[in-house]
């Protein structure tokens, strides 16, 4: 069913019993073209474009648990293309232009809201920095303003300015990034490749990956043998422990990244603000309920819970950055686990092996790039070729010396 | 994990005492040694499910490098051993 004006009078005069499922509950085939590994935005996007512009038919999507159970309801839900490296702006450019298209594209109301990201900054150094990324920026064709303290002072009247040891002196906005309603971001996909004929599987977890003749030839699953012509793994969080049952060695450790959700609020805060000083960035929900996160918790792990005192330092960053924000309370805090890359960039890549594909490496930075990625995995898969935004992306760039190292951190996946 | 960790030397600390540094695994190849071992040396991680070792430094209490043996799912500590000890017992 299409959504239009139309179709919710007509439900709504027939007492809102009438609306379908949004997907199918499928039963896996025998055999599929291509089996998605993991039924999260990443996969979700990818079985929908490869069906929709691909080509694609026969694909299916397994999922652990249900849709929407892992990251991409575990997040901030900020989209934006800020990004400094030619290899990584131009990815994340592209998925910001497929955000603007989205709700129109799934013909579903994914909240996109493009209130602008302002990245604060603190010192004169941080400045410099600032203007070096705004540049990079545009010369991808991405606009950047950089906001002078007293212009900023008028837009956001409740930071705390005159720190003693983080004064804010500024920040750069990117008025075209924002937020988007996460959970609507998995449905809409979903919907969008059933619609295309895509087996969404759920409660169905892939125990193994058998291969004949070094070839990948199905998965067994808590649902029995699934046989495929081609896998593409998609389990942000899990890939080591996937990618283990192709005996693949990958450059990822888990770790768990914190998100908290306060009491619903009167309309403040119209940006999303990151904080320099630390690592801090908060948003307000449509809801009314303050959005916010900061790093990750440091060591890996596995558990989507963290670490108490993890969330302390993320209140006394937040506070820092606005202390209005002590007299808040917040309502949930939840985990999500997340592959930090060992350069902090994602990886979207054929495998050693011939028909297995991988898409993984996300860091903290997986939601913003959920079209894209599906994009560019679906151009992989379909083609066997990498998309042209998603070359400095491949597998092989730690052994060619051609890491993508957006924070400077080197191989070291806690600091990205 | 438990956020208290018992230092060899300090006793019971909380874990913001300290810093991780990673994998304790990993055994730094010869110079001389291949692209290939240095790559997976550098790059490449276990990343298990389960039990792991790491290095951890004390750095607010006796500064020392100490190996902890931690449940990645669980966030259970294990063990603690001082980083020099360790690498004694294990022939490093």
């Amino acid at each position: 069913m299409r959504y239009s004006a139309f179709s919710i009078v007509k439900n709504a005069l027939s007492g809102n019993l009438k609306w379908k499922p949004q997907w199918r509950q499928a039963e896996p085939k025998s055999h599929y073209d291509v089996i998605i590994v993991g039924g999260g935005g990443h996969g979700l996007a990818t079985a929908y474009y490869l069906t929709k512009e691909f080509g694609v038919k026969n694909v299916a999507v397994l999922e652990k648990g249900y849709l929407g159970s892992g990251n991409v309801g575990r997040n901030t839900t900020i989209v934006r293309s800020n990004y400094m490296l030619p290899g990584n702006e131009p990815f994340y450019e592209f998925s910001m232009k497929l955000w603007e298209g989205l709700e129109r594209e799934l013909n579903y109301n994914v909240m996109l809201s493009q209130r602008g990201v302002i990245m604060l900054y603190h010192s004169d150094g941080q400045r410099d920095a600032y203007i070096r990324r705004g540049n990079a920026m545009w010369m991808e064709g991405v606009a950047a303003e950089l906001i002078e303290r007293d212009q900023l002072k008028k837009m956001i009247p409740f930071l705390n300015y005159d720190h003693a040891r983080y004064p804010i002196l500024g920040g750069l906005l990117q008025r075209r990034a924002g937020t988007a309603r996460h959970d609507a971001v998995a449905w809409g996909y979903a919907r969008g490749a059933d619609r295309h004929g895509v087996d969404i599987i759920e409660h169905c977890e892939v125990t193994a990956i058998r291969r004949e003749n070094g070839v990948v030839t199905g998965v067994e699953t808590t649902k029995g043998f699934i046989g495929c012509n081609k896998l593409a793994l998609a389990a942000a969080g899990n890939t080591s422990r996937v990618g283990e049952m192709a005996d693949l060695k990958l450059p990822i450790e888990s770790h768990v990244l914190q998100a908290f959700v306060t009491e619903g609020l009167k309309p403040c805060i119209d940006h999303v603000i990151v904080y320099g000083g630390g690592h801090f960035y908060i948003s307000q929900s449509d809801k009314g309920g303050l959005v916010f996160g900061a790093e990750i918790d440091g060591y890996t792990s596995y558990a989507q819970r963290g670490n108490l005192a993890t969330a302390e330092h993320v209140m006394e960053e937040g506070v820092t950055m606005i202390p209005g924000l002590s007299r808040v309370r917040v309502l949930r805090s939840w985990a999500g686990v997340m592959d930090m890359s060992m350069d902090g960039s994602p990886i979207i890549d054929r495998t050693p092996i011939d028909n297995l594909y991988l898409n993984c490496g996300w860091c903290y930075g997986g939601f913003k790039a959920t079209p894209a990625s599906g994009y560019c995995f679906a151009h992989l898969i379909a083609k066997n070729d990498t998309h042209p935004v998603a070359r400095a992306l491949r597998l092989d760039r730690f052994a060619r010396g051609y890491a993508v190292d957006e924070a400077g951190a080197g191989p070291q996946p806690n600091l990205h | 994990m438990a956020s208290l960790i018992t230092c060899p030397h300090c006793g019971v600390r909380p874990k913001e005492e300290f810093t991780i540094r990673g994998d304790a695994s990993l055994i730094r190849p010869a110079p001389t040694a291949s692209d290939e071992a240095w790559h997976d040396y550098v790059y490449v991680r276990a990343n298990p499910r389960g039990r792991t070792l790491e290095h951890w430094q004390h750095v607010a209490g006796c500064r020392r490098f100490l190996v902890i043996e931690r449940d990645t799912f669980t966030h259970e500590v294990h063990s603690v051993t001082d980083g020099a000890a360790f690498a004694r017992e294990n022939g490093r």
